[in-house]
C-alpha cells in the first residue's frame, strides 16, 4: 500500500486493486480554504497528467491532474457537501476518486514520500 | 513577477511575518494575503468583531490651498472640482466624500476618498493608481497648489462592529465621529488622521499615521481580544459582499460612472441642472448618461449569484439563453457570510434587471447565474446618536443630509 506523489501535488495510493487519488496536504495548504470540488463522473476515462477534477478555494481554482490513466470507479461524494474535508484531511478522508489503472506500472514513474518531501522543500 | 527586491514593503511588514502571514505581490508591494487562520475565519471575524488591516500601500495625496511660492491662496476645493465631479465647495471641514477622478473620455481614472481637513484636502487613492493620480494632479492643478505625496505614512483600517469599543479601550472615545467624518487627533502623542469609513460594509475606522509609529499602534490594537489581523484575501471577499467596486477590475478607464452604477458619486451641484454643471474631464459624456437624462448606457454593473456551488471568477463570459455573449464577470469568488459564491460584472442593459437568468462560462461549461441586487450583505455603518430624536427635528439634518453612503449596484 505505497503512496506516490506527482509534481502537480496529487497523491495516489493502491488499495485492494484500485488506486485512490487526492491532493497533497501541501496543495491544500497552498490553496487555502476549499469551498467546492468538481469531481469526475463515475466510469469516466482519465488520462495521466490531464485534468480529472477541479478544486476551488476562497482564493483560486486549481486543476487536479490524474496521476495515472484509467477509469474512475468511485468518487468521494462527501466532498459535495463538505469540501472542507480536503483541508482537514487531504491525504485521508479528503480523497477525490478511486480508479482502475490501465497500467499500474505508471506508479513507478512517480515520487515516493521522501522524494516528494524533498521536492516541496525545494519549492520554498 | 520579477524578484521580490523590486517590491516595496509597508512599515508593518515585520509584524505580518511575525504573525505568519502569507505574503503576495500586490500593486508593487509585498502584502499579506492571509494569516494562519485563513481567509474564511478572517472574513467572519471582521463581520463579528474587529479586523485589523494594513492598507499602507494605498496612496495619500495632500492638496494645500497655497502654491508654496507666493502668498496668494487658491481654493483647493475649487481646483479639485475641475478633476472630480463632486460638490467639494460645500464639503464641511471634518467630512470626507467618496468621489471619482474622471478621464476626458468619460471613464474612471481612479476612485478615492476626499477628506476636508480644514486647512487642506487629503485624497486617499488606490495603490496601483497613486503615482499616476499624483502626476495627474501635478499636471492640472500643480501650478496653483502645493501637492504632497505622503511617503512615510502608514494606514491601518480597523473594521467590524467592535471597532469603536476597541478604540475606546485604548483611550479614544470616537462615539461622536459619524460615518464619513474625519478628524485629526493625537494618539499617544502621535498625529493621526482618522476617518469613520472603510471597505468592508462594516462600521470602522481608517487611520493614517507616521510610518515609525504604525507598528506600536497596531500592537496596541492587536492586544485587544476582539482584534485579529486580516489580509487582502478577506478584504476582497468583504468588499465584494458589500457590493463595493475594486478599481482595475469593476471600474476602469473604460467604464463610465453610470455604467458602473456610481451615478450617486456625481453631486447634484455638478449635474446639468446643478449650480456648477460640468467642468470636469469627460463631463460631456458622463452627465448625459445620468438617471433622468436622455442618454442611455448600453451595459450596467450588476451583482451575480451563481446558482450552484462553483465560484464564477473574473473574466468569465456571461451568456443569455440563446448562448449569445451579453457580458463579463469582473469580480467573483466565494462569500463567506452568505455561504455561497458571488460575483459582479457588466451585462447588456436588457439583462440587468434583478432576477434575470444568465449563464456564466466556467471552464467551457455554462453554469446558471442570476442577476442580484447589491450589496449582498447589508451595510452596518455607524450612525451618530441624535440628541433628542423625537423632540428636536432640526438637530439631525446636518448629520444625515451630508452623509454619502458608498454602495454599488443599480
Amino acid at each position: 500500500m505505497t503512496c506516490k506523489y506527482t509534481e502537480s501535488h496529487e497523491w495516489v495510493r493502491e488499495q485492494d486493486g484500485v488506486h485512490i487519488v487526492g491532493i497533497t496536504d501541501y496543495a491544500q495548504a497552498q490553496l487555502g480554504e476549499i469551498v467546492y470540488v468538481e469531481l469526475p463522473e463515475s466510469n469516466a476515462a482519465v488520462t495521466r497528467g490531464e485534468e480529472a477534477a477541479v478544486v476551488e478555494s476562497v482564493k483560486a481554482a486549481g486543476e487536479v491532474k490524474s496521476p495515472l490513466s484509467g477509469t474512475v470507479v468511485a468518487v468521494n461524494e462527501q466532498l459535495d457537501d463538505s469540501p472542507e474535508l480536503v483541508n482537514d484531511d487531504a491525504e485521508g478522508e479528503g480523497w477525490f476518486y478511486k480508479m482502475q489503472a490501465t497500467d499500474p506500472q505508471e506508479m513507478d514513474d512517480l515520487m515516493d514520500a521522501d522524494a516528494y518531501r524533498q521536492f516541496v522543500q525545494n519549492l520554498a | 513577477m520579477p524578484a521580490s527586491s523590486t517590491l516595496r514593503r509597508t512599515p508593518l511588514h515585520p509584524l505580518h511575518l511575525q504573525h505568519g502571514a502569507r505574503i503576495v505581490p500586490f500593486a508593487g508591494y509585498e502584502m499579506p494575503l492571509n494569516y494562519p487562520d485563513g481567509i474564511l475565519a478572517e472574513h467572519r471575524h471582521t463581520r463579528r468583531f474587529a479586523g485589523l488591516f494594513d492598507v499602507s500601500h494605498m496612496g495619500r495625496i495632500i492638496v494645500f490651498n497655497d502654491n508654496g511660492r507666493d502668498r496668494h491662496d487658491h481654493s483647493a476645493a475649487t481646483s479639485l472640482e475641475s478633476l472630480i465631479p463632486s460638490n467639494l465647495l460645500t464639503l464641511p471641514a471634518g467630512r470626507q466624500k467618496y468621489g471619482l477622478l474622471t478621464t476626458p473620455e468619460g471613464g474612471i481614472l481612479d476612485d478615492l476618498m476626499i477628506q476636508n481637513l480644514g486647512d487642506r484636502f487629503e485624497l486617499v487613492v488606490n495603490a496601483a493608481c497613486k503615482q499616476g493620480d499624483f502626476e495627474h494632479l501635478q499636471r492640472h492643478i500643480g501650478d496653483t497648489h502645493r501637492l504632497e505625496f505622503c511617503e512615510n505614512t502608514a494606514t491601518l483600517a480597523l473594521q467590524g462592529p467592535a471597532s469603536a469599543a476597541v478604540m475606546a479601550a485604548i483611550g479614544e472615545d470616537l462615539g461622536d465621529l459619524a460615518f464619513m467624518d474625519v478628524r485629526e487627533l493625537s494618539i499617544d502623542g502621535v498625529a493621526c488622521v482618522i476617518s469613520r469609513s472603510g471597505y468592508t460594509g462594516e462600521d470602522g475606522f481608517e487611520l493614517s499615521l507616521p510610518a515609525d509609529a504604525a507598528e506600536g499602534l497596531a500592537r496596541r490594537l492587536l492586544a485587544h481580544p476582539a482584534v485579529q489581523l486580516v489580509g487582502l484575501g478577506a478584504r476582497d471577499s468583504l468588499r465584494l459582499e458589500a457590493g463595493l467596486c475594486l478599481y482595475g477590475q469593476d471600474i476602469t478607464t473604460a467604464t463610465t460612472p453610470s455604467e458602473a452604477g456610481l451615478h450617486w458619486a456625481i453631486s447634484p451641484a455638478r449635474r446639468l441642472a446643478g449650480e456648477r454643471p460640468g467642468g470636469f474631464p469627460g463631463d460631456h459624456i458622463i452627465l448625459p448618461q445620468l438617471p433622468g437624462m436622455p442618454g442611455k448606457v448600453s451595459r450596467l454593473r450588476v451583482g451575480l449569484l451563481p446558482q450552484g456551488g462553483v465560484p464564477v471568477r473574473r473574466g468569465a463570459p456571461l451568456l443569455d439563453g440563446g448562448g449569445e455573449t451579453v457580458g463579463e464577470v469582473t469580480s467573483g469568488g466565494f462569500g463567506p457570510s452568505i455561504g455561497r459564491p458571488l460575483a459582479m460584472g457588466y451585462v447588456k442593459r436588457q439583462h440587468a434587471a434583478v432576477g434575470s437568468d444568465l449563464q456564466a462560462l466556467v471552464r467551457r461549461k455554462p453554469l446558471p447565474v442570476s442577476v442580484a441586487g447589491l450589496p449582498f450583505v447589508a451595510a452596518n455603518f455607524y450612525r451618530r446618536p441624535r440628541a433628542g430624536v423625537a423632540g428636536a427635528p432640526g438637530a439631525s439634518g446636518a448629520v444625515t443630509n451630508s452623509t454619502t453612503v458608498p454602495r454599488g449596484g443599480t
